[in-house]
């Protein structure tokens, strides 16, 4: 099967009205996916971004911070999730964890490196005016690191969501489920087409991320540097 | 599906002596799987980065293609070759997994080199050319030495995260070390699981560590330690 | 001795940055060009060296078009010193002033030895020698930006701006000893500085430009202060006030001079 063919295959499957409706139909494994990403997303960032906002704040343990986050992303994210599952079952926990673990370390660290990078100038300038440090923290730094800050959200976000395939793993749906069982009954078409639609996925991802940035990010920090 | 059986340990030490062998080999074909994606992506990325400084249209596009390539799924990228190398271990169907994991390590590493190539400041661009340098020279004698930290930080993002991609081709019948974590779950076995997992994550340090003192002993001059964000 | 012969800089977006301007730059001198931003003193002075192409006009080097030259080769015998240095930030100290050398083909003992020596000309340690630049301070920098534009001693040395990114008293000091260095070296200098002070102090000739890329007023320094042409330049010295104060400040430095020389004697 070439390109072409495997194109046309992905869009019949893609366009067919039965793959539009029902509990395996597009829209309910969309949400699926889409809830297990945020959920693993939001408790991902609860942690890590009061945590990288104080270690870049107090300047104090950066070295483990950066370290603990490039040995999280050193961490296979498969053979995490069916080390859980094998461990307790199949269920959310063995599909959280692991997206947890993959979103952590780009929040985390463009939290922590966005603070830290605050010029000197301006925080003396804020403790100048009086600000004490979670004045310092609240009001100048965060917001001058805001650019970096979504940065890692944005790659976490990505990151997430084309690996939530692996929730169908764990037996509990997701838009893997057309990948994982089109690869067993060597449906080829299900398993283009699941993909197309997690790629759109994150193409969704991205074009949220630039919209909160252009409306959120102060016109003076516009063309901040990215980082990966 | 049930979980472990009681009164059975999370690791049974005796097994990783009596598989030695096999796991030094698949750790072998491991490297080998995670390691070529990056080789042929700076082989690639350093070129295209140069024609995307060189010519500013060029970027956007490109920068589009490689935001959408680092969203794809690395199942999904693994899938679309094997029409064309097939499936399993070894031989030509290696590059079922090698050339996805090029694509991959492109997303991050033309970036990279963009950035790299970017971060030579304006001064010491007009500096090499009013002194006598042609545009050949000033690439291969300035600018590309000077972007050398950020390519490298770029690299060490691209080399961990293939050296965890790779067990993923595991579903298709090729993963390295990922092998033994389908083992493990189909016999509901932790030991195997594990042990690859830690292999896995040794091997990412172990290549971390390679590029961080490689960056070190050829870029001497650079200010500070970079941290890879 | 370089010349400008209506010499004319528009961009494709139709601003003039240079407007018919003729200029000599005489040889082993120094000429500072001087005037406001937006003047055209910077354009002028990368026209020389052909970083910039010249519109309309000639400029020639001892008689030579420098269109006939290739760039390359024509900016290899031309020294060039920026306002940020601009060293390379990969290469110790010994090798960046000897990159022309290098660009040359000379033999790389050769080069380093040449270096070495340059180092000791404009006051830098031979111990920083194999440092890098993020290692020095801005004053040190710019010296070994000179040092490098010395390098291959070339007849002709191009100066944009070269002090001003220092501190005062650094950047009277580096000042000094520049004419100090001049005075042995004997080079072709243009010299651009929006800094009338330093325009005074340094040049030989100062050319005052204005806004439109038109030469104001070509003259020595004591004319310039004598006899300033009314209107533009006039103001651009500070009006009679200012005009008091530079007098004032040129004898002072002629009597300091005279007590060295006599000291000396």
């Amino acid at each position: 099967m070439n390109l072409t063919d495997q194109i046309t295959a992905a869009w019949n499957w893609l366009t067919a009205s039965s793959h539009w409706s029902g509990g395996d139909g597009i829209p309910h494994r969309l949400l699926e996916h889409l809830g297990y990403s945020a959920l693993a997303l939001a408790i991902a960032a609860v942690i890590a971004l009061p945590l990288g906002a104080l270690v870049g704040h107090t300047g104090r343990g950066g070295f483990i911070v950066v370290s603990f986050a490039n040995l999280a992303r050193a961490v296979p994210t498969l053979g995490l999730l069916l080390l859980v599952v094998t461990v307790t079952s199949i269920g959310l926990t063995p599909v959280i964890i692991p997206l947890i673990a993959l979103a952590m370390p780009p929040i985390l660290v463009n939290t922590y490196e966005g603070i830290r990078a605050v010029d000197a100038d301006i925080k003396d300038a804020a403790k100048g005016m009086g600000m004490k440090g979670p004045g310092v923290l609240l009001k100048a730094e965060i917001p001058v690191a805001i650019p970096l800050i979504l940065l890692g959200l944005r790659t976490a976000a990505i990151q997430v969501v084309a690996t939530a395939t692996i929730a169908a793993y764990a037996g509990i749906g997701g838009l893997g489920r057309y990948i994982v069982d089109g690869l067993a009954r060597k449906d080829y078409p299900s398993v283009v087409g699941g993909s197309v639609l997690v790629v759109l996925l994150a193409v969704v991802v991205q074009l949220v991320f630039i919209g909160i940035r252009r409306a959120f990010v102060s016109q003076g920090l516009r063309g901040s540097s990215r980082t990966s | 599906m049930t979980a472990v059986a009681d009164g059975e340990p999370l690791i049974r030490w005796n097994w990783i002596g009596d598989h030695t062998d096999e796991l030094t080999t698949l750790t072998l074909h491991h490297l080998k799987l995670a390691l070529l994606p990056i080789l042929f992506g700076l082989i690639i990325a350093i070129p295209l980065g140069i024609m995307c400084v060189r010519w500013r249209w060029l970027y956007p596009p490109t920068l589009g293609v490689a935001n959408v390539l680092y969203g794809v799924p690395s199942l999904a990228l693994f899938m679309l070759f094997i029409p064309y190398f097939g499936i399993g271990s070894g031989g030509q169907a290696d590059f079922t997994i090698i050339l996805p994991l090029t694509l991959f390590s492109l997303s991050v590493l033309v970036p990279n080199v963009v950035d790299g190539l970017r971060s030579v400041p304006e001064p010491v661009r007009q500096a090499a050319t009013a002194m006598g340098f042609g545009t050949l020279r000033r690439l291969v004698q300035v600018e590309l030495p000077i972007a050398v930290p950020v390519v490298i930080a770029g690299a060490r993002v691209a080399t961990v995260a293939s050296i965890s991609l790779v067990s993923v081709g595991v579903l298709i019948g090729n993963g390295g070390l990922g092998q033994e974590f389908i083992d493990g779950y189909s016999r509901d076995f932790t030991t195997p699981i594990i042990v690859s997992c830690v292999l896995i994550i040794l091997l990412a340090l172990f290549s971390d560590g390679v590029l961080v003192t490689a960056q070190r002993l050829l870029t001497p001059w650079a200010r500070t330690r970079r941290s890879n964000g | 001795m370089i010349r400008f012969d209506g010499v004319t800089k528009r961009y494709a977006d139709g601003t003039v940055a240079v407007d018919d301007l003729t200029l000599e730059i005489p040889s082993g001198q120094i000429t500072v060009l001087v005037g406001p931003s937006g003047c055209g003193k910077t354009t002028s002075l990368r026209m020389i060296n052909r970083m910039i192409d010249t519109t309309s006009g000639t400029i020639s080097i001892d008689g030579d078009d420098i269109r006939k030259k290739d760039p390359s080769d024509l900016r290899r015998g031309i020294g060039y010193v920026i306002q940020h240095a601009g060293l390379f930030p990969h290469r110790t100290i010994v090798d960046n002033i000897a990159t022309v050398p290098y660009l040359l083909g000379w033999d790389k003992k050769k080069a380093r030895a040449t270096a070495m020596e340059l180092m000791e000309r404009v006051g830098l340690d031979t111990k920083m020698a194999k440092r890098y630049p993020f290692q020095l301070s801005g004053g040190q920098q710019q010296r070994v930006g000179v040092a490098r534009a010395l390098a291959a001693d070339p007849p002709i040395m191009l100066m944009d701006e070269p002090f001003s990114a220092v501190d005062p008293i650094v950047r009277k000091s580096l000042q000094d000893e520049f004419l100090r260095l001049q005075s042995e070296v004997q080079k072709t200098i243009a010299f651009v500085t929006h800094d009338i002070d330093e325009a005074v102090k340094l040049g030989h000739r100062i050319a005052v430009f204005q806004v439109g890329g038109t030469l104001a007023q070509h003259a020595t320094p004591d004319e310039l202060l004598a006899n300033p042409a009314e209107g533009f330049v006039k103001e651009f010295l500070g009006g009679e006030k200012g005009l008091k104060r530079l007098r004032f400040n040129r004898e002072l430095e002629d009597t300091a001079d005279d007590e060295v020389q006599a000291a000396e004697r």
